[in-house]
């Protein structure tokens, strides 16, 4: 399991009733389910994946989350989780108003743009980053709308999205105390559990 | 089973009859004061009874779901594909029970049948039935069979229709419930299409004000007409294009004369019109048409096909198919929708396919998988706590 998936069980109560949008074939749900009680559903768009979820005992429905989720009724969920697909999406400031309506609480991950390496081959080659963890190039991605901590920060204050926690992930655990001191310098995967703004 | 089929079919099978002489009052008003349904079943019933699986036909199916009568049959049961040992609904696993609905032609109790009352035909006599009713009759056969509770549900356009009436009218009594190609109900499009079928049998002069049977006639032209505006509406224009494009069967655009110039798709739709005239009774098509037009899943909650969904304990596997204009996804994800709103477990999804309605019956790719993905849950009581 990835590394962020990891940290992100640590945020799910027990027995809570999770949406996972863009599951894929439903192992994190499936071990939420078999460690943790909770009752999942997953939202994913490609049919092998969705049948590898199903088969694992998951509810999981076909839809395009750049569609909204206009089905899916407020607060219908404890925890949305949303790993590593807002940088995919057409409009990934409306999947987020969406995440937070549907769900109680949120958990949003996503690829840190502003992490040291992609500004250093920014800056200095001056051409868009390629990695291992963001293997594609500039005109053939599915990562369109890549972002740094500090933007995604920002838009949630627009959102009137509240920060209820935020941890980062590096390339390895030991890389991760680095991260957490300075995560837009050194967070290559960002996670954020959030919340619509109360009252 | 013999050597002469292969390993992964129910071989050879038998259908039988039960009798039911309780009355049946129909959703009309109308009563039944016995009926007959023809039956097939496949696999073992488990000591608790709760292994079994119910097989809703559509419009021109029958209880012959899987196997074949004889070893030279040349063709199986219509769901074949599905049903079998190591099958989505695999028959190592589950008691699989199909019937032909009240009303039918192959065999349970239906126009061609002798009405009671008169020592002759029912003809077009014979009481109106509607979906609800089948799943009356169907709940009368299960009581029969020793099953309390259907592991699974399931059924395809007019077939997801009775599987959606189960989990609503016998909420305790279906466990999944699995509609494929189907709808809350029909369109007025949909609708037309089923007047344009009935007026084509109406019309013609062996219809005999539906008495053919006693005149010694048989409507065929209508029916098979029928049959192909019907079949029609089940393929896609693309599907279409890809098998028979504009190939031609006889004579010749080049050749000048008389020949008559016969399109490949000319020639398929009227086999597929005279096979099933033959095969077929005017009447019973005239029922189940109306069945379908009549049938609205939300009508005892005022139209609210979310208070419907509430109402049922079902776990729900819904799927649709990209090119079906006749039961299009739209309608599937109605279901979809209602069941979340609902707050009831479902899985969806639309499978990409050039076979129009028909796929359900079909080897498209991603279809068969899913389905027998899904199916590994039916029957284990590992998850059965979700969503409840």
């Amino acid at each position: 399991m990835r590394l962020d998936l990891t940290h992100i069980k640590q945020w799910i109560p027990r027995n809570s009733k999770v949406l996972d949008l863009g599951c894929g074939d439903g192992e994190f749900l499936r071990r939420l389910r078999d460690e943790q009680g909770v009752r999942g559903t997953g939202i994913e768009i490609d049919v092998t994946q969705l049948t590898a979820a199903v088969g694992r005992g998951l509810d999981v429905l076909q839809q395009d989350l750049d569609a909204g989720l206009p089905n899916f009724p407020d607060s219908s969920f404890d925890v949305v989780v949303m790993a590593h697909a807002l940088q995919a999406l057409h409009h990934p400031h409306r999947a987020l108003e969406n995440v937070v309506r549907i769900g109680r609480e949120a958990i949003v991950t996503f690829p840190n743009f502003g992490h040291w390496r992609c500004r250093l081959h920014l800056g200095l080659i001056g051409q868009m980053p390629v990695s291992r963890v963001m293997p594609y190039s500039w005109y053939d991605t599915p990562n369109i709308h890549f972002c740094t901590v500090k933007d995604f920060k920002t838009l949630c204050d627009q959102l009137d999205i509240e920060i209820l926690a935020q941890d980062v992930v590096g390339v390895d655990q030991r890389d991760t105390w680095l991260a957490r001191l300075w995560p837009n310098l050194f967070a290559v995967t960002a996670i954020f559990r959030i919340r619509r703004r109360q009252g | 089973m013999t050597e002469a089929f292969p390993v992964d079919s129910v071989g050879l099978v038998k259908p039988f009859v039960e009798r039911f002489d309780e009355p049946l009052v129909l959703s009309g008003g109308d009563s039944l004061p016995s009926f007959e349904l023809m039956v097939e079943t496949y696999g073992e019933l488990n000591a608790d009874a709760s292994n079994a699986v119910l097989i809703c036909h559509a419009l021109s199916g029958s209880h012959h779901a899987a196997g074949k009568y004889h070893v030279e049959d040349r063709k199986p049961g219509w769901w074949d594909l599905i049903i079998g040992p190591g099958k989505p609904i695999d028959t190592d696993r589950f008691y699989v029970v199909s019937l032909n609905n009240l009303g039918g032609c192959d065999g349970s109790t239906g126009p061609s049948a002798i009405n009671p009352a008169t020592g002759r035909p029912w003809g077009p006599d014979f009481p109106q039935v509607q979906v609800s009713d089948w799943v009356r009759s169907q709940k009368r056969l299960a009581e029969r069979l020793g099953i309390d509770r259907w592991a699974a549900v399931v059924g395809g356009s007019l077939g997801g229709m009775q599987a959606l009436q189960w989990a609503v009218d016998y909420p305790e009594a279906v466990a999944h419930c699995i509609v494929l190609a189907s709808a809350p109900g029909l369109t007025a499009q949909n609708i037309a299409f089923n007047e344009i079928a009935r007026h084509a049998i109406v019309s013609d002069p062996e219809w005999s004000q539906g008495h053919y049977q006693m005149a010694g006639k048989i409507p065929a032209r209508g029916l098979a007409l029928a049959r192909m505006v019907g079949h029609l509406t089940y393929m896609s224009a693309d599907g279409m294009s890809d098998r028979f494009g504009r190939e031609l069967r006889e004579g010749s655009f080049e050749r000048d004369g008389n020949a008559e110039v016969v399109f490949q798709v000319e020639s398929y739709l009227r086999y597929q019109g005279s096979q099933f005239s033959t095969r077929f009774d005017a009447n019973t098509y005239v029922l189940m048409t109306r069945a379908l037009d009549y049938f609205d899943i939300a009508q005892r909650f005022d139209g609210d096909l979310t208070a419907t969904m509430a109402a049922t304990q079902a776990q729900f596997l819904v799927l649709s198919f990209s090119s079906d204009w006749r039961f299009s996804p739209a309608r599937s994800r109605e279901i979809v929708d209602a069941a979340l709103a609902a707050g009831r477990p479902v899985t969806y999804a639309e499978i990409e396919t050039d076979e129009g309605h028909d796929a359900f019956l079909l080897d498209v790719p991603g279809y068969v998988p899913l389905l027998k993905a899904y199916m590994s849950r039916v029957g284990s009581n590992d998850h059965e706590a979700q969503g409840h």
